[in-house]
């Protein structure tokens, strides 16, 4: 590509990304913004020092959506990677129906299973606490981790861990010195995936958390619901900078490892 | 220091034989090559010997000792696979010391080592360098020391030769053979490549279909093939029936003479072969001659090769360069005496 076609296409992608942006960014910091006014008429910290006093719940809103979106990530390689390599690099009876299983939950609404699942949790026990949360947002998740793992481990193979293994390292050792660096820039990037549709879970959290279990989307309804625009504006702005920065973190994993993607052809 | 032996070794893959019954034995010091079209096995049967893959049957030794219980990294056999050579994540000096650095040897040690080592391939001071910054050869020479440093009991490569171009090919065989005569490593390599396998290895294990067809040093397969197929394996497709009596084989084309000294298939149905080159397109008596048609003559610079049908069979026939065949005619074709071979005859050939 040109170098002016480059740099054309990616002011686009900015504009087109944080674009939108740029109102809420304004919202935030007005106070009675209303037509025919291009700009607001005066400017305020009243939403932002709004959100920092404890009765916002926007701080505790969160540190759970962190605390959960790290629990979920956490669990995710540990379910996802085992799954991945076994799928990716061995043949066995039902790999077809596992596949496919793990498909559905892209493709059947979230709503849906989670009713379900509502019922399973309360015999359980699980309703209204942190590890139901967690575990009900893992089944969006692991579908993304094992369609990213799968390409990246079918990609890598195990020539060289087999060459590792007759040089004297022993599975741990193979796993640690071989497998492990070959594999983490896929491994950030379905992390980051996972750390994202975890952060972003709105009615399993309702369902399951039953209003317990605070995280940020479940401050954030509220204010768009209702007329405050402004402290509105503020949260969705804490709500999307971890997206962000996640984003910026792997985009060189995200641009150059095209293993990494490859899974997505799958889909 | 190592002998490797392989006992009625078998592998089977759900209903597929891979290996079928091998039996051989690979003396300490020597080179051998398992040769074979691809599927044959020869892989298969290395991955056995480096434990990363279980036998169906059958057992695998070192000298005279079992070592199917000994897990892969304990085994001291070490295999050089064909791709992905080098750990990509690993600067060179990482990947020639990643044997000693599993051992937990101290850092200090594996560095006098690997710069030894990188010496040796002639490659000093590549020690910071990355897997991609080097060429295919390099990456070659890189992965052979690294499987070297550990002093393994057993060497394995993959088609050590399969993804270089010619120049680099000439010289890493001359490579393997030098460091593997001066280390005395045991080891076994697998190729395709038959002239590969005649050049490099001290014995050559021919595998087909999984089964050991002859185990023998290089110029046997040549001169002595065990049958047609492993003959025709090395580019000697010329056949003809015959039935030997004593020292005389009787064929459709008349009676021919043998040594009896040097062929060991008993009297009976034989089929009769000489190699191209050493049958004389110029009689120089009147003795084991048989009429064959030309079919094509190409001139190959130093010799010329003909495509002639000699009793429903196509032979290939090498005559001096010179020499004008004249497409359609039928020539005088003397075998000599010492160089016929006989083989069992084989019931799918004519």
């Amino acid at each position: 590509m040109p170098k002016s076609v480059r740099w054309f296409a990616l002011i686009v992608i900015v504009l087109a990304v944080f674009g939108p942006m740029i109102p809420q960014l304004m919202w935030s910091f007005a106070t009675r913004w209303f037509f025919p006014n291009l700009l607001p008429p005066q400017w305020s910290l009243e939403s932002w020092e709004y959100i920092i006093t404890p009765s916002s719940r926007v701080a505790e809103g969160f540190m759970n959506s962190l605390k959960i979106a790290i629990i979920v990530s956490l669990l995710s390689i540990l379910v996802g990677l085992p799954a991945s390599r076994a799928l990716a690099l061995h043949n066995f009876k039902g790999k077809a129906v596992i596949e496919w299983l793990l498909m559905v939950p892209i493709i059947v609404p979230g709503i849906v299973s989670t009713m379900g699942i509502h019922l399973v949790f309360i015999r359980l026990g699980l309703t209204n606490t942190f590890l139901g949360v967690s575990l009900v947002h893992l089944i969006p998740c692991i579908p993304y981790m094992v369609l990213v793992m799968s390409s990246v481990f079918a990609n890598y193979g195990t020539e060289l861990e087999d060459t590792a293994r007759t040089l004297g390292a022993n599975p741990l050792q193979v796993f640690w010195h071989v497998t492990l660096p070959g594999i983490l820039p896929g491994l950030m990037v379905a992390t980051m995936f996972t750390f994202l549709i975890s952060w972003g879970q709105y009615v399993t959290t309702l369902l399951i958390g039953g209003g317990t279990i605070i995280t940020l989307p479940m401050v954030l309804f509220p204010f768009l619901q209702g007329i405050n625009f402004s402290a509105a504006a503020a949260i969705s702005l804490v709500f999307v900078a971890p997206a962000i920065l996640v984003l910026v973190l792997t985009s060189r994993q995200l641009g150059e490892e095209s293993s990494v993607m490859g899974g997505f052809g799958r889909l | 220091m190592t002998v490797v032996t392989l006992n009625n070794l078998t592998r089977r893959f759900d209903n597929v034989i891979a290996v079928n019954n091998l039996n051989l034995e690979v003396n300490d010091g020597e080179l051998v090559a398992f040769l074979g079209p691809s599927g044959c096995g020869k892989t298969t049967t290395l991955r056995m010997i480096t434990g990363l893959l279980l036998p169906s049957d059958g057992d695998v030794l070192f000298d005279g000792v079992s070592i199917l219980t000994v897990p892969t990294e304990k085994r001291g056999a070490v295999m050089v696979f064909q791709k992905h050579l080098l750990f990509p994540t690993m600067s060179v000096a990482q990947n020639v010391g990643f044997g000693l650095k599993m051992q937990g040897l101290p850092q200090k040690e594996i560095n006098m080592r690997v710069s030894e080592m990188l010496e040796l391939i002639r490659l000093p001071g590549f020690e910071t360098r990355r897997p991609h910054e080097l060429s295919g050869g390099q990456q070659q020479r890189i992965a052979l020391a690294r499987a070297l440093i550990v002093r393994p009991k057993v060497l394995l490569l993959d088609e050590p030769l399969a993804n270089l171009d010619a120049n680099l090919r000439l010289e890493m065989r001359e490579l393997i053979r030098s460091l593997q005569h001066e280390l005395e490593i045991t080891s076994i390599f697998v190729t395709h490549d038959q002239e590969e396998a005649v050049m490099l290895a001290d014995r050559i294990a021919l595998m087909f279909d999984g089964e050991l067809q002859q185990f023998a040093e290089p110029n046997a397969f040549y001169e002595r093939p065990s049958t047609a197929q492993v003959a025709n394996f090395f580019r000697n497709a010329n056949l003809l029936k015959g039935k030997r009596v004593g020292n005389q084989v009787e064929t459709a084309l008349g009676t021919l003479t043998i040594d009896t000294d040097r062929v060991v298939q008993p009297d009976g149905e034989v089929l009769l072969t000489v190699r191209p080159e050493e049958i004389n397109l110029i009689p120089d008596s009147a003795e084991n001659i048989i009429y064959g048609e030309v079919l094509t003559q190409v001139y190959m610079g130093t010799y010329s090769q003909m495509q002639l049908e000699v009793d429903g069979n196509q032979w290939l026939v090498h005559g001096p360069a010179n020499f004008d065949a004249q497409v359609g005619n039928k020539i005088p074709l003397q075998l000599p005496e010492p160089r016929i071979w006989l083989l069992p005859l084989e019931r799918k050939l004519k």
